[in-house]
Order: C-alpha cells, then structure tokens, then sequence
C-alpha cells in the first residue's frame, strides 16, 4: 500500500553527505552544571555519529524527564522530550512505523529504571532495534537529590536520611535478565572507552543497552571515584574484551579466573595461575555474561566494563514487517471494500 | 403436521445457559441468519466476567439477545418473547423480563435436583405449574442429541456441546428462517474436523425437524424484511465498526495505521480485529502496558503513522499523562474509550457512560481535547473516521467514547464504499523555512514535519514551547499565548461539527437531549410517545467538545429538558455549566443501557400524562 511517507522513508537514504561533530550540535547552551559527567557523553555521541554513514535526518534522540533527558535538545537532529519514564515506549511505537529511523534514547536511572522499568524490559525482550544510553548517577538529581534505584544501600540522600533500604539495581544483570541483545558498560571519565562503546551499540542490530556511570557534581559527587579515577581505575576496573584474558591490576598483574561459575581474583605473579588459567571473554556466552554482570557490586573483584554480550537475532520491527510480506504473499495485498464487506453480506436494493 | 403461521412486526429473543453452553454463538449465527434474510437486527451478548463461572451457578450466566424486525428496531429489545433456557439458573435470571404469554423452551436435562439446587429452586418450575402464563416447551435435548450422534465417534462431551445447534435448530424452525446461513458456518468452522462438522449439521437439522413434527409447536412466526436503504449490508458490531473505521481512515489519509493497544475488556476485540490486518500493511504493538499503548501510538504518530490507541475506563485513567504529552506536542492521536462501569475495576463487562468528565477535563493542566460519541454499532464506523479527520485535521488527540453494549452489540451496516468517504490525508511540511509551531491560519494546526525530512531537523517535547519557533519557553505571556492557542485551536474544530438536528415538535414542552449509546432506547420511546399524540423534542449528541453551535438556542428555547445518562448526570452537569440553565435528569448506573419503556415512563412523570 502507498502512504504519503513512503517518499521521507527513501527519499533521503540515497543522499548522504560526509559530517563532523559540529553537525550534530544544535547550538542551544548546554544547561548541566559545570563538571557534570552529561559533558562528555554529549562530546562522545557528537564525536561518533558522523562516523556511523547515516544521514542526519534520520537520527532521533528521545528521552524522558530527569537531568539526563535534556540531551536531545543539544543534538541538531530530531529529537523528541518526552515525559518522565516513557521515552522506549515512545521510541517503540517510532520504530515500529519507522524503522528506516535510527533511534536513540538518553536517559537516566531514575527514568529508565523506576518509572519507566517496565518499558524497559519489555523493549529489551523485543529486541527493537533502538540505542539506550543510561546515565546512571545514582541518585535523582533533577528533581534535586533523592534516593534512585541504582543507590546503593545505606546511602545517604534528600528522601534517605538515615540511608537507603533498598538494594540497588544491577542495571547489566536487569538487562540481561530482560534478553537483551546487547549490553556494555562505560564511564564518563573514559573518552575513548565510550566512543567505542557507543559505536558498538550503534553497529549492533537489535536493542543495544549501554550503562553509563555519569557523576553528578552536585547530588552525587565522586561515587564513581573509587574505580573511575586514574589512581583507581587499573586496580579497580577489568576491561572485557572479546577472546580475551580478564587481565587487570597496575601491571597487568592480576587476572579472573573461574572457579566453577564463580569468579576469583588471581595473582598473575606468585606462579600459581598464568594468563592461560583466566577467564577468556566471549562476548556471545549468555551465561558467562550473567557471571560477568554479577560482579558488579563484588567488593573482592573489579568492576566489569565493556561489552558483556553481543548476540544476533531477528528485531522485532523485521519481523513486524516479515508477518505483514508474508500475509500478502499468502493472500495478496488487503482489499479494504473486501474486509468490510466480511464473512457475509447481503444486498438490499 | 399443519402448523398456524403467525405474523409479527419485531420480535426479541433470548439464547441463555451456562456460560460454556455456547449460547453466544446461537445468538449471533441467529443474528446474522437473521439480518440476511432482510430484517433489522439489533443485538447484545451478556456474559460474566469469569471466562468459565461454576456450572450451573445464577451468577454464571450467559445469554445472548437478539432483537429483530420488519421495521427500524434501535435496541436489543426490553422485554423478551422467547427465552430459550438452557438451565434452571438461566430460566430463573430471564424470567422476570420474559413478557406475559412469551416462549419458554427449556432443557430438561439442565433442570435435574443438582440444577434447580444450583439455582436455589424449591421446586421444579417446569412441573410446579409456575409458569402456567408462558407458553412452555419442555424438551429433553441432551438425550436427543445423545441418541442420535451415539455411533458418531464423538466424546460424550462433545455430544453436549451439540446441544445449543439443537436450539438454534428449532429457533430457526419457529421464525421460518434458513439453515444454509449456520450450514455454511459449521463446514467452514469444522472443516478440519469433519465428525464433529457432520454431527453439528445434523443436529442442527434436527432441532428444526423436531419442531416441525412436535405437536407441542402449534405456531410458527413470520417477519418480513425491513425497509433499509438500498446498498450492501453486513452485521457489524460497534468493536470492530471502530477497527474498520481506523483502517479506512489510514487508507482516506494515506498513512499507514498504528495501534499500541493493552488488553482490556471490553475493548479488547479491537486489538483483536487489527491485529488480523496484517495483509493490509497494518501494524500495532500489544503493549507491555496501557502507557505504553499510547506512547507507542504517540512514536508512532510522530513519525507520521495515523496513532491509535484503544483501551476502556481503568485504562484510559493511566493514559491521561500521555494525552496531556499529545496536547502539548500537538499530535495527531486517536484515543478509544470503549466505556464500562467503574470505577476502579467496577463491572468489567457492563456498559455505563460514565467517563465523560474524564474525557474533557481528565488532565492536569489546561489540556483540552475533541471528545465525539458514537451512537450505535455500525456509527461507530463513521465516528472512528471522524476521530481520525479531526484529528489530523487539527493536529490533536481526540478521544472517541463508546461503551461496552456499543461494542459487543451488533446490527446491519450498510458498507459505504470507499469512494464515498473524503479524503483526509495531511501535508507534510519539507521546505527549509520550517518552523515546528507555525500554524495554519484556519484551523490553527501547527506545520507537521516528519523525522527523515532533510535539514529540517527540529526538537519538540513536553515542555512549554515557545509560540512559533517551537524553542523551550518559560516566558509567562508565551505560556498564557500557548495555552489559549491551543485551546483556541480546539475550539476551532466547531467548523467540522455539524449543526444537531431536532427530532420531533418545535411547540413540545419537553426536550430530550441524549448521547451516544442511549440513542436507541430514547428514539424507541420517542417515537412510541409521538405516534401516542404526546409532544416532544429530541436532540442526539455525538460531538461533546465542541458542543454544536445551535444547541444552545434549542436547550432555552424549551421549558423543561431532559438529559437520560448512564452516569450520575455528567452530560446535565456540563450542559448546566456552559447554557446557565437547569436541566432535568434520569440516570441509570445499573450496567445496563436505557430500556426504552424507563425513558417513557420518566417522559410521562415529568409531562404528568
Ligand atoms: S544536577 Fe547532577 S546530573 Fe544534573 S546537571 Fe548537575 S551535575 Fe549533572
């Protein structure tokens, strides 16, 4: 059937024009306080889009409410503010009737999480083919200082006085556990880490859920610090990287190996373990990324970042459109006056 | 054997049992064996809300009406002719509507100790001599089937499910109408399984022999067709008169059709009949949640599909943020509200009016929006159409309300053809001086661009914008200028409303003014108390933002006016509100619609006849 937007649909794919970051700033001042983490993750996305050969008009950046979701109104592409928790339903319905588009989402943890956990659960499990960036700063800072479901327990905030209850959300496991496709994790400290997470998500097909841990200057100053800083980073931290020993420490002298499904911190040096006794990181192993994920708030073992699962299957908008050729295949292209007409109809004249 | 034939004008008629007996499909294969043979129809499936309630139980119900005849009827009928009780707790539920002198045919095997138990009878009323007013047909229908498909491979089980074709038989034989409606049905609907095809055939033939050789039948009925415009004709319930009216709606604007849409009774067949569209290019997303049946449908709108969700009260209650989203972004969105009673859960499968107020004024915010009604199942067609036109017309969500007896009740369609209908379609815009909150200078719609559209990429979002430019805005005179535009702009969809009609005597002392489904039972009424000599006005509503420009001069130009609602007088209340005049109302909040003779009776009381 012929639409009016089949023209936007294809119209632009055939015109494609070579741009820089500067392209992709719209020129409105950005509003987040000095030294937010927000900064340089604007800077990363800016930086990797123009790299991606997709024309411009075709990205949308969505978002819902929180300090996170002013992110579209700084990029000069399309963007969409929507309402506190609703942006992957919003992005849903978009993809679905367009999935020419390539479809971004900034949100926080708040949003992504609380509000709009259900949203993104269910988005995952469907595998639309659409980008979540998750500032996660552990905390709600817009609405200036309260308790988020990524606080860790005992926090101390606006709406937790004497220390948050509640145990916090492991967004990876969260999103794993909701059959994503994709799922990597990356801080806003590490420029280069964060392009290339964003580039990987955006050349994953299929949902890509990208945590990102974001400091808040103001409601959550430095929570990161005691794994993001230069200081702490290497003892702190382990890269995952596909067909690779988990390697990490100030020397390179320290690894993970797997003690049954358990993972163990080893030392590299005493000649007990050697490199080949670590765990090598496959990227496609759904069990290992759970295991990967579970460290997470593990005092004993550095914190995962990268990518801990990137697997293929259909999205869902494909097979939206794979039901709709197929139908007509086995029954033509509908005529209108015939579904109404139904089962049965009769004449009076 | 001779039997007397009978000539009647309309007649109502009742399928009830169990709520696994099957009388849903008696009743709607009568229906529409009905309606193609000429007659008006006019139905309405009456079912718990439990999908299998305990057997026997009064509570478990289901029955299934069917009003039909030679002249326009607009209602399932108040009172029934012929009862067709499955069971004792069937027979006990109906009887009381059951008119003096009317058919009872009744299934021994049903009224067995356990049965009359179930139904807390004393005494068995089909031998205590209780219903020495009726005109009683005791059947045993479960030994009848049992005898004769013994032998046909089927599972006793499936022998009793025989037993409502047995019904249908015989209620065919009694009105003389045709089996190849329902004949045709069964091989199509059993082709895969051909015993149980055969054994339904054959049962059905049955149950009309079994009357046409009974000396128990001593009359047969005969109704002849109504006087319809001429065309094509279908039965159509007002669900999926709502699905069709989307569908040709995208096809009238030339985009392709969403749904997000959450499962909710009674709207959910909605989501059923779209969901079947596919090889009409149409897509739709069964949402994780009511939320996110509108924000899909939003995304969807926004990237320049026509947005629709359908939900009923509970759900619309969580879709009111998204809605407000819409006002503010000025998108086109379709919104169903397919009414039941509440609140809260209240009564799943009953029909009642009573989200009205939410429909206009349920957001925060000044957020208004287009609210239409329609009025019976087939206008449910040209009112989705309507939402749709208004909607991308004006660039606005507009909510159409129906309600549970609206959509599950059904009655001949005559099918326009597409060529009849206009064309809506939108312009987007594509020149480089795109400005996203430019307005058309007639209806004020704002300038629609879509994501794709090169260089003219553009932020919008739930924050107030700035008159023009679309840019965030905080200005206190730029957010009083955008509130009025856009209420303005709602207002302006009065140049789409037509003017309402007054039915009836310019002299009346009384005016009636109804909205939506109530139309067939204060039409019924109205017509009944005119052909009496009685004086009366009638307006029907179906648009109820804007309300149309002439009502006011006919609400004061009658002494009194009467507004009949399933509600507790939400219509009186905003009619009250706008025309600064009291207003009389009758409402019923009893999950039923209007029974014609409850509008006479309080026509009668207010004019002391
Ligand atoms: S409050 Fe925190 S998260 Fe928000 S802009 Fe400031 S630093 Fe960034």
């Amino acid at each position: 059937m012929e639409t009016l937007i089949d023209n936007i649909i294809s119209k632009s794919d055939i015109t494609f024009e070579k741009y820089t970051p500067k392209d992709f700033k719209s020129g409105i001042d950005v509003r987040w306080c000095a030294g937010c983490g927000g900064y340089s993750i604007l800077s990363q996305v800016q930086r990797i889009l123009p790299e991606l050969n997709i024309p411009r008009e075709k990205f949308v950046f969505i978002s819902g409410i929180g300090c996170s979701s002013r992110f579209p109104y700084y990029m000069n592409v399309y963007g969409f503010h929507s309402i506190h928790g609703r942006a992957l339903a919003v992005a849903s319905g978009l993809k679905i009737a367009r999935p020419d588009l390539s479809v971004w989402i900034a949100t926080g943890d708040g949003d992504c999480m609380s509000i709009g956990g259900n949203h993104f659960i269910h988005m995952l499990r469907r595998n639309l083919d659409i980008k979540v960036l998750m500032f996660n700063n552990e905390v709600y800072s817009l609405t200036k200082g309260q308790a988020s479901p990524t606080s860790h327990e005992g926090q101390i905030t606006k709406s937790s006085p004497l220390g948050v209850l509640d145990t916090p959300f492991n967004p990876a496991a969260l999103a794993l556990g909701s059959s994503a496709s994709f799922v990597a994790r990356t801080f806003d400290r590490d420029t280069k880490h964060m392009q290339l997470m964003f580039e990987r998500a955006a050349k994953h097909r299929g949902s890509a859920f990208v945590e990102i841990y974001t400091n808040c200057v103001i409601y959550n100053d430095k929570a990161f610090d005691f794994f993001t800083t230069v200081d702490t980073r290497k003892e702190k931290t382990v890269l995952l990287e596909h067909g690779k020993p988990l390697i990490f420490g100030t020397n390179n002298d320290k690894g993970i190996r797997l003690d049954g499904f358990t993972p163990q911190v080893v030392s590299l040096t005493d000649s007990t373990w050697s490199v080949n006794d670590l765990l090598v990181h496959n990227e496609k192993d759904s069990t290992l990324a759970f295991i990967l994920a579970n460290m997470t708030y593990n005092e004993s073992l550095p914190r995962p970042m990268g990518v801990f699962q990137d697997i293929e299957r259909p999205t869902y908008e494909e097979k939206v459109e794979y039901q709709i050729q197929r139908e007509i295949e086995l029954k033509g292209e509908g005529d209108i006056e015939k579904l109404m007409r139904g089962f049965e109809y009769w004449e009076i004249s | 054997m001779e039997k007397q034939v009978r000539y009647l004008d309309e007649v109502t008629i009742r399928f009830a049992g169990d709520s696994g007996d099957g009388m849903q499909l008696s009743g709607s294969q009568f229906s529409d064996t009905s309606a193609s043979t000429g007659n008006d129809v006019n139905t309405f499936p009456d079912y718990p809300s439990e999908i299998r309630a305990p057997e026997g139980t009064l509570y478990g119900v289901s029955a299934y009406q069917v009003h039909f005849g030679s002249k326009l009827v607009k209602t399932p009928g108040d009172k029934i002719d012929v009862l067709i009780a499955m069971n004792a707790a069937s027979l006990k539920v109906n009887l009381p509507n059951l008119k003096k002198n009317g058919i009872i045919i009744a299934n021994t095997s049903g009224f067995s100790d356990k049965y009359l138990k179930l139904a807390k009878y004393e005494s068995n009323p089909l031998e205590d001599g209780s219903l020495k007013d009726y005109d009683l047909h005791v059947i045993d229908i479960n030994s009848i089937v049992e005898k004769e498909l013994a032998g046909s491979g089927l599972t006793p089980k499936n022998i009793d499910r025989t037993k409502n074709i047995f019904a249908l038989g015989i209620a065919y034989w009694l009105f003389n109408m045709p089996l190849d409606y329902t004949q045709k049905w069964i091989e199509k609907k059993f082709s895969k399984k051909p015993e149980v095809r055969d054994a339904n055939l054959k049962v059905l033939k049955l149950g009309w022999e079994y009357a046409e050789n009974s000396p128990d039948f001593k009359y047969r009925y005969r109704i002849s067709s109504a006087k319809l415009e001429p065309g094509t004709y279908r039965n159509i319930t007002g669900n999926e008169a709502v699905a069709l009216g989307m569908v040709v709606a995208a096809r009238k604007a030339k985009l392709p059709l969403f749904l997000g849409s959450y499962p909710i009774t009674p709207a959910t067949e909605i989501l059923h009949h779209i969901s079947g569209y596919k090889q009409y290019g149409i897509k739709h997303l069964q949402a994780e949640d009511e939320i996110a049946g509108i924000c899909s449908a939003i995304g969807a709108a926004y990237g320049g599909a026509l947005g629709l969700t359908t939900t009923s009260g509970p759900g619309l209650s969580l879709k009111v943020e998204a809605i407000g989203m819409a006002v503010m972004l000025e998108l086109p969105l379709v919104i169903v509200d397919v009414q039941r009673a509440g609140p809260s859960t209240g009564m799943p499968t009953k029909t009642e009016q009573a989200d009205l107020f939410i429909a206009l004024f349920g957001r925060h915010g000044e957020a208004p929006v287009p609210v239409i009604a329609a009025i019976t199942a087939s206008d449910c067609f040209q009112m989705a159409f309507e939402a749709a036109r208004i909607a991308l017309k004006y660039m606005t969500p507009v909510i159409l309300l129906t309600d549970g007896y609206l959509g599950q009740s059904s009655e001949p369609w005559r099918i326009p053809k597409l060529s009849e209908l206009p064309d809506i379609s939108p312009t987007f815009y594509t020149e480089p001086d795109y400005q996203p909150y430019k307005r058309d200078p007639e209806t004020l719609a704002r300038l629609w661009a879509l994501p794709g559209t090169k260089g003219l990429e553009h932020r919008i979002g739930g924050l107030e914008k700035e008159d023009i430019t679309g840019l965030v805005s905080h200005d206190p005179l730029n957010h009083q200028k955008m509130v009025e535009l856009r209420a303005q702009k709602v207002e302006r969809v009065i140049q789409d409303v037509p003017d309402v009609e007054l039915w009836g005597d310019e002299d009346a002392e009384l005016l009636l003014i109804g909205w939506g489904s109530t139309y067939g039972a204060i039409k019924t009424a109205f017509d009944k108390l005119r052909n009496e000599g009685v004086k009366l006005a009638y307006i029907h509503l179906k648009y109820l933002n804007p309300l149309p420009k002439n009502l006011g001069g006919f609400i004061h130009k009658f002494p009194k006016v009467l507004v009949p609602e399933n509600n507790l007088g939400q219509l009186k209340f905003v009619l009250q509100g706008k025309y600064l005049k009291e207003l009389m109302g009758l409402h019923k909040i009893q999950g039923q619609t209007f029974r014609a003779y409850e509008i006479e009776a309080k026509i009668k009381e207010v004019l002391n006849i």
